[in-house]
């Protein structure tokens, strides 16, 4: 009961990024496509699932004091983890997350959840913290990688769906499109939000 | 090593790739300190500074302590000691991530510790936003982008760094300027808040793609 409440609070209720307004960052700059986006979110959850995991373990033994320092180092150890594994069998994707794939360390999302949930958590609620906040970041990730893709390449996961004809919208995928999307579904959001 | 070259770093640095505008880093304290001007001006400065210190050391750290090379200091010492080593014994590129993210939070900590003692109105200006600095994006992205994804030498990597820092402060305050008129603006209720802030940096981001017509 308690998992599943802690899982589903993530996706919607406290999402990381539409919600509490968290790693803005990569949700801006790696969203030019829906593989991007995806490939983005599954490493953040995964370094998010290792470091809470870990966290929620030394919880105790940590001192008050140095506790940052500590959780920075845990949450590096699993990013180098990660860039390393994606180096080796995924160098496409690798290449083009480029420089966001070290930076998932001062994902604010991360240290965040080590901080708030994680440090003061059992870990069977910090799996099921991580796995949520994991998810729900992944979801907005491929929702504006979409909507960027579509609009700003005519495809959607290198399919074309408008045909040939199809004039791309090439401002989608340079940088303004990233903040013109965010904006968009956040103020989505917001109207939905008012209309209740 | 011609002057040229090194004014190419810092426009492209300040305007064509500009932190915020076109690369996307630092957005956080983009989004969290740019609602007055003179705060913003306080959080440019320290990240200026912070970034060209940063840039400095992990160029240090990069070249003197994780590539294998003739002067890694690892295989320097242990080669005084009489060991039988070679360079690529002491390969510990991969280890980047974590030294930097552990140097940069250092030097930010004692960089607030003596600004402190030496000059308390200089803390007072900069003081409050230095620890947010060390979660700051931008100020690892620079060291990254130095050392990893440009391979720049130690003059390059401080114009970088410098560049860099302006770049971020210039989009700061003008972002904050635009936010103190925007306080008397009637905005429609679905957009107040975050979402009239990332359509004006779109519309700001589109004005500094026009500077990728650059050409040297």
């Amino acid at each position: 009961m308690a998992f599943g409440k802690e899982f589903a609070k993530g996706i919607l209720k406290e999402n990381p990024i539409l919600v509490i307004a968290l790693g803005m960052c990569p949700t801006l700059a790696v969203t030019t496509s829906v593989e991007n986006g995806l490939g983005m979110g599954i490493a953040a959850s995964f370094v998010l699932l290792g470091s809470n995991i870990i966290i929620s373990l030394i919880r105790k033994f940590v001192p008050d004091a140095i506790r940052i320092p500590i959780f920075i180092t845990v949450i590096a150890t699993f990013v180098t983890i990660v860039k390393l594994v994606m180096a080796a069998y995924t160098p496409a994707l690798s290449k083009a997350l480029g420089i966001f794939i070290p930076l998932i360390v001062v994902n604010c999302i991360i240290l965040g959840r080590a901080e708030a949930f994680a440090s003061k958590h059992n870990v069977v609620d910090s799996i099921a913290d991580a796995i949520g906040m994991g998810v729900g970041f992944t979801i907005v990730l491929v929702i504006i990688g979409a909507f960027r893709e579509l609009l700003g390449s005519g495809t959607i996961l290198g399919r074309s769906i408008f045909g040939a004809s199809y004039q791309p919208a090439l401002l989608m995928i340079l940088p303004p499109g990233g903040f013109l999307s965010l904006g968009l579904l956040l103020m989505f959001i917001q109207w939905c939000k008012k209309e209740k | 090593m011609d002057f040229g070259h090194i004014v190419i770093i810092a426009i492209s640095a300040i305007l064509i790739n500009n932190f915020i505008l076109s690369r996307f880093l630092g957005i956080c304290p983009f989004l969290g300190v740019s609602k007055q001007t003179d705060t913003a001006v306080g959080m440019g400065m320290a990240v200026i500074f912070v970034m060209t210190m940063a840039s400095a050391v992990t160029w240090v750290i990069y070249n003197f302590f994780l590539l294998p090379t003739e002067h890694n200091v690892f295989y320097l010492v242990s080669r005084a000691f009489g060991g039988d080593f070679k360079p690529e014994n002491f390969d510990l590129a991969y280890l980047e991530t974590i030294a930097y993210i552990l140097v940069i939070a250092t030097l930010v900590q004692i960089v607030e510790i003596v600004i402190r003692k030496s000059s308390p109105t200089l803390y007072s200006a900069l003081g409050i936003f230095l620890p947010l600095i060390t979660t700051n994006c931008a100020i690892l992205g620079v060291a990254e982008l130095n050392t990893i994804t440009y391979n720049y030498n130690f003059i390059e990597s401080l114009v970088h760094g410098i560049s860099a820092g302006i770049g971020f402060t210039l989009a700061l305050v003008l972002m904050a300027g635009i936010r103190e008129r925007l306080e008397y603006a009637k905005i429609p209720k679905a957009m107040q808040g975050l979402p009239i802030v990332f359509f004006v940096s779109a519309l700001m981001s589109m004005a500094f793609l026009g500077f990728s017509g650059l050409r040297f």
